[in-house]
């Protein structure tokens, strides 16, 4: 029996007993006078028979998967397996795939014998798990099937489970940031271990490549995060805002302020457009179109070093992905200043841009930088624009010809070899995820904070 | 003084300038974006044939007919050196230097045509093949010397013809750029979505609901409401981390499956549905939950049964930007190892898989120069999907959203 086979299982015993519920009800109801509606019985056993099952099952899985290997591990046939733990996990999991019918045969010869054993421990566990929640359900069942009666109130018994999952789905959330925040520290713990946190955060040097022996150059890989640090910032927060800002803006103000409403409700969905572009299409354009154009351009105004992945091609196009951005922000802004004070400005003589200029923006500013500043948190947190665009060449330079690295694109490069998941270079990504993660925080708390009581004011 | 009033007017237009120029120059990014992608990628779609004269009866195959009719017949197929015989037979019929005309695409087809009709074996027949990707790029445009040649003595003998790709819709992934197809990808990226709206739907759903409608005002809601508008912020490539360290290393769940994409942007989506759905249950007036109750309805009866439903566009037109935005996402993806190269189609939600916007970027990273108009023809299919949800999203707003 697999665990899949008990979860049919235990979803038709929950069927079964919404319906011996139901049925039994609205017998009742034909003599006496019911409390609850038959549905509000039958819902209530079928809850009953469902809920309490699939925790434990849910519960079981990761449980039994565990027990499988370890099971296996320890049989005759497992311990055959080579120590060495990455060619022992390739192993296992071809062998997983055998037993699950889903390949004929291993690449290698080890996981053709180890595969009957991995079946027949996995249907002993599954047994069991599934046993218990399969029990767990007829239980469930028999005790909420013996309240039904007229006086039973099912409805309320039916809305307190309703009220459990609304409550468990919105906790989903808490989890989630918790999850992130654990994950992350755990691992990054582990990687300053290995190296120290000073010269991760301050060092200036990055060269992930560990060698293979221990007497090769450049053996110990250097972490200092610093010149990534400097990449993200340069390209997210400088030459993609000195794009964005003004472009975003200066769309916002005649969006809201000058274009007549049959334009406008032209340009605003074509804007919504540019912002629901794919960032893998942004990138492609990035490298494909605008890589070159900037490149050449470097090269003739007689700057030798510039390079094909160059800074700035990454951070125009990633200003471009930001311009609607910053333009529904600012647009949010501009609408939140009272009416009145507009109508007082052009009242005393004021042309509509100066009334923009003098009044409108100051009034609006606040909103308008926590908009930027959420912008910026989306800029260097955006990843495959500057994997396809920019470079690995962790450089400390302000040169925007020049090719620079960010934390996004080495996450990326250091995650996506193959290696094993203890090593440093996998463990520096996640301090790296760390790293941008309470960046981005940061700057997120900042702005809801500054639009939030720039909100109050006016209200 | 008319001179200042003048100056102010024409800084005034200055201004309604800037402003047009602001919007036009967005516009025109938007219009020279597509523009490159379609003058890439259109070519994608086509793809040139050249007819083979192949006469089986006297290549060195060892394939008879009378075998090839049970479920075996692809893998007999597959076992014979049709490689081989093409080559050859290009050779024959356009010179040696034809001898590399075609590719595995040309193979592939040759082989379903003789498991369709195993009697083509007992003679010599015509049949028009897919070309290899370095001489199609020289007959839409400019390739090598040899290419080039090789186009101009086809088309002499009326041997090329070009003709809508299949390939590109029905295939997988493939060294071979001529073979290269976005099925496998589009159900990849089907299943992962599918996954993802199955989890993050109902979760946001009911995590709105609650606090919107029954969560009481205490610290502990206004730590969901602060986490719930942070996870709506936080880069999608920490989604993906989290997906690593959690579903791949601590639950085992397998790699580079739809599965675990799914949930993890399931997790990246859930806040996105969560805040649609809290604003557009804050519209429905307090004067239907009033009505409901004051005719005994429960707080649970009148939430699901009145306020949910006429609550469900503006939930619908969020879920819908929100799956968008999660479809066309590929670093969280990259992260949880979605980035394998699969020759075959996924066959289930645990199987691996790729999407779309990872198959792209995949692409993208060939050397193959027949990659870069499949790459730039998956955008546009990834592209008309956008737009194809974006439309759905806009004309349910517009279709079904109540003012009050």
């Amino acid at each position: 029996m697999s665990l899949s086979l008990a979860f049919a299982a235990i979803l038709l015993a929950a069927a079964a007993a919404g319906w011996l519920g139901f049925a039994r009800a609205r017998q009742l109801r034909a003599t006496t006078r019911l409390h609850s509606l038959p549905i509000y019985h039958g819902s209530y056993a079928a809850l009953w028979a469902a809920i309490p099952a699939m925790l434990i099952l849910a519960a079981w899985a990761p449980v039994q998967s565990r027990l499988v290997d370890q099971a296996v591990l320890s049989s005759p046939e497992g311990r055959a397996l080579p120590v060495f733990d990455m060619q022992r996990q390739a192993i296992l999991s071809e062998a997983r795939e055998i037993a699950h019918g889903e390949r004929e045969q291993g690449f290698n010869p080890q996981s053709t014998t180890i595969a009957p054993r991995i079946r027949s421990e996995e249907q002993r566990f599954a047994l069991i798990g599934g046993g218990a929640g399969l029990l767990a359900a007829l239980a469930g069942a028999a005790l909420a099937l013996r309240r039904t009666g007229p006086q039973f109130r099912a409805r309320a018994g039916v809305e307190r489970w309703l009220m459990i999952v609304l409550f468990a789905a919105s906790l989903i959330a808490i989890l989630t940031t918790l999850g992130i925040l654990l994950s992350l520290m755990f691992e990054s713990l582990r990687f300053f271990r290995l190296y120290p946190l000073p010269s991760f955060l301050f060092g200036t040097e990055w060269s992930p490549q560990t060698a293979l022996r221990a007497d090769q150059a450049g053996s110990s890989g250097a972490f200092g995060s610093l010149p990534l640090m400097w990449g993200t910032f340069f390209i997210g927060a400088i030459i993609a805002m000195v794009v964005a800002v003004p472009l975003g803006l200066m769309s916002a103000i005649y969006l809201t302020q000058y274009a007549p409403p049959r334009l406008r409700s032209w340009l605003k969905p074509i804007l919504e457009i540019l912002a629901g572009v794919p960032t893998v299409v942004y990138g492609y354009f990035a490298a494909l179109t605008v890589a070159p154009v900037v490149r050449d351009f470097g090269l003739s105004i007689g700057i030798g070093s510039a390079s094909s992945e160059s800074a700035l091609a990454a951070g125009l196009v990633m200003g471009i992905m930001i311009i609607p951005f910053i333009s529904s922000m600012a647009d949010d802004s501009i609408a939140a200043v009272p009416q009145s004070m507009r109508d007082g400005s052009l009242a005393l003589g004021a042309t509509t841009s100066e009334t923009i200029r003098s009044v409108l923006l100051p009034a609006a500013l606040p909103g308008v930088m926590g908009g930027i500043l959420l912008a910026v948190s989306r800029a260097i947190g955006e990843t495959m624009i500057v994997v396809m665009a920019a470079g690995l060449a962790a450089n400390l330079t302000a040169n925007p010809f020049a090719s620079v690295t960010t934390v996004t694109v080495q996450i990326v490069q250091l995650l996506t070899g193959d290696q094993e998941f203890d090593s440093a270079k996998t463990l520096a990504a996640f301090a790296l995820g760390l790293t941008l993660f309470l960046i981005t925080l940061l700057l997120n708390l900042i702005a809801l904070h500054i639009v939030r009581r720039y909100r109050e004011q006016y209200e | 003084m008319r001179k200042r009033v003048r100056r102010r007017y024409a800084s005034e237009r200055w201004f309604r300038g800037l402003g047009l120029a602001a919007v036009g120059l967005s516009v025109l990014f938007l219009a020279f974006l597509i523009y490159s992608m379609a003058s890439r990628g259109l070519g994608g779609f086509v793809h040139h044939e050249a007819r083979l004269p192949i006469d089986f009866a006297r290549s060195d195959l060892f394939l008879d007919p009378a075998t090839l009719h049970g479920p075996d017949a692809a893998q007999i197929v597959a076992g014979a050196d049709l490689e081989g015989a093409i080559s050859k037979a290009a050779a024959a019929a356009y010179g040696p230097r034809a001898a590399t005309l075609f590719s595995d695409a040309a193979v592939a087809k040759l082989s379903n045509a003789i498991v369709a009709q195993p009697d083509m074996l007992s003679g010599a027949t015509d049949i028009w093949l897919p070309v290899a990707s370095n001489v199609d790029i020289a007959a839409k445009d400019r390739g090598d010397p040899v290419a080039e040649r090789l186009v101009d003595a086809l088309a002499q003998r009326h041997a090329l013809r070009q003709t809508f790709n299949r390939q590109f819709l029905t295939g997988s992934d493939s060294t071979d750029s001529a073979g290269a197809g976005v099925w496998g990808a589009l159900k990849g990226t089907f299943f992962t979505i599918l996954v993802t709206i199955l989890l993050a739907f109902p979760v946001g759903v009911l995590a709105a609901v609650y606090l919107e409608e029954f969560a009481p005002r205490n610290r502990w809601t206004d730590a969901i409401e602060v986490s719930i508008n942070n996870l709506a912020a936080v880069p999608s490539i920490i989604f993906g981390l989290l997906g690593l360290a959690v579903f791949l290393n601590v639950m085992n769940f397998p790699r580079s499956a739809p599965l675990v994409g799914g949930m993890t942007l399931a997790l990246m989506t859930m806040p996105v549905i969560v805040i649609a759905g809290r604003n557009a249950i804050k519209t429905v007036p307090p004067s239907i939950r009033d009505a409901a109750l004051g005719v005994g309805a429960s707080k649970m009866q009148v939430t699901f049964h009145h306020v949910l439903p006429l609550a469900l566009p503006g939930i619908l037109t969020g879920t819908i930007i929100g799956t968008a935005r999660a479809l066309g996402e590929t670093a969280p993806l990259l992260m949880i190892g979605m980035r394998a190269f699969v020759a075959a189609p996924p066959g289930g939600i645990t199987a691996p898989a790729t999407v779309l916007p990872v198959q792209i970027f995949l692409w993208s990273d060939e050397v193959d120069r027949g990659f870069v108009e499949k790459t730039s023809a998956a955008i546009i299919v990834l592209l008309l999907f956008m737009l194809v949800m974006n439309g759905l999203a806009i004309y349910l707003r517009n279709r079904f959203e109540r003012r009050w």
